[in-house]
């Protein structure tokens, strides 16, 4: 495969099937590994996307600053980006991420502020939406309601997936800004009928819930529930033991939000053994191990990983 | 045997500062009423004009009950129902 540039390389990503932990020969799992980008995640697609659109918009133009809350991937993609494209980028990121990410970015060119542990990424667009409001020549892409963001999944993600898997019935994904759920699962809803779209949205540790009031929680603005077929709610153990599973008998080294993903389509394969359906189910694996090594996620038992993880956004 | 309810930090003023209670009801509806004659203002917490509120996700049994049946999701001895803000991701 030849690229005329690194950014040209984004997407184009292997669908692997999972033998070992694939029920049976009629319902099956496969890995669609985003950990294959440039940046080493699936959020190279929307940031690209992003910052296209905004080029072809006229909102970027050479030597602007662009302003993200991002609790890392989103971040690292749009600083290699912007290294590139000659932008200077600004990230407003929850304290309590891994210090890779931190590194990643610094590396890459861009400046962290931080936001405080407590309430997680909310506190990170609440400041992010001020900054945006105090500098109004700063560009903020805002990857929780920018619909590049969920156009790069159907318009490269999803294809992809088809192409490659016909007969494809389940889509598993994990929900953050909602972005790969809502362009997969509207691409793959106007081409398969009776398809099925499941989230698997992250459970954290009690601190990142620390809202003030429940009425401070928040939506992505490009959520749209009718889109999705369920939802579940995994936690950290759970998505741990699955992201382990996943190297021990596949061999696939996944961060732990993939260990998420994994848990949900484990649940929706053993419901299609049971009702004596087919299925291939295809989940994301949205990014490598690499950047949490230093969380320990993947050393000692699963309760002490577990208690290191405590109050850490995985996602 | 009765239905467990996780709370969040967020709530725990309503149940005395536990972090799960237990509760009954055939539905979730009926949970949640069973809840506030237990824990008096949890109710309007968790509900506004009929519907579950915008920012609170309830979960049975892991599975998000906006997908289930909404507040009308039958639910039996042994479920565990979660109760948890919505916080932004990614």
């Amino acid at each position: 495969m030849r690229f005329d540039s690194l950014i040209d390389s984004v997407g184009r990503t292997p669908l692997v099937g999972l033998p070992k932990l694939s029920p049976s020969a009629d319902v099956r799992l496969w890995a669609k590994l985003e950990d294959r980008n440039p940046t080493g995640s699936i959020k190279d697609r929307p940031a690209l996307w992003m910052i296209q659109e905004a080029e072809k918009d006229g909102l970027l133009t050479p030597g602007c600053t662009i302003l993200e809350p991002t609790s890392g991937n989103t971040g690292i993609s749009l600083a290699m980006a912007a290294r590139l494209k000659g932008y200077k980028l600004i990230c407003v990121m929850p304290e309590n991420t891994s210090e890779e990410r931190r590194q990643l970015l610094r590396m890459w060119g861009a400046e962290i502020i931080s936001s405080p542990a407590a309430g997680g990424s909310n506190e990170a667009v609440r400041i992010a939406k001020e900054l945006s409001a105090q500098n109004p020549s700063w560009v903020m892409l805002y990857q929780y309601g920018n619909p590049a963001n969920w156009r790069s999944h159907y318009e490269s993600t999803g294809p992809e997936i088809l192409d490659d898997l016909p007969t494809v019935t389940h889509f598993v994904a994990g929900l953050g800004t909602t972005g790969t759920l809502m362009g997969v699962g509207r691409f793959l809803r106007e081409r398969v009928p009776g398809v099925q779209i499941v989230a698997a949205e992250p459970r954290y540790g009690e601190l990142v819930y620390g809202l003030r009031n429940v009425d401070e929680g928040f939506i992505p603005e490009l959520y749209d529930e009718s889109v999705l077929t369920t939802r579940f709610s995994v936690g950290s153990a759970d998505a741990l033991k699955r992201t382990r599973e996943l190297l021990a008998t596949e061999g696939i080294f996944a961060g732990v939000s993939t260990g998420a993903a994994l848990h949900a389509a484990l649940g929706v394969a053993a419901k299609a053994v049971k009702a004596g359906e087919r299925a291939d189910v295809v989940f994301v694996v949205a990014d490598g191990g690499w950047k949490y090594l230093s969380t320990g996620a993947y050393e000692g038992t699963l309760d002490e990983a577990e208690e290191r993880l405590e109050g850490q956004l995985w996602a | 045997m009765a239905i467990e309810v996780r709370i969040p930090t967020i709530l725990r003023n309503y149940t005395g500062g536990a972090k799960a209670v237990s509760a009954e009801g055939a539905t979730l509806e009926e949970l949640i009423s069973n809840l506030e004659s237990r824990h008096p203002g949890l109710k309007e917490r968790l509900v506004d004009q009929g519907n579950l509120r915008r920012f609170v996700n309830v979960y049975l049994n892991d599975e998000d009950v906006r997908f289930l049946g909404g507040l009308g999701t039958p639910v039996s001895d042994g479920d565990t129902v979660t109760v948890l803000p919505a916080v932004a991701g990614g």
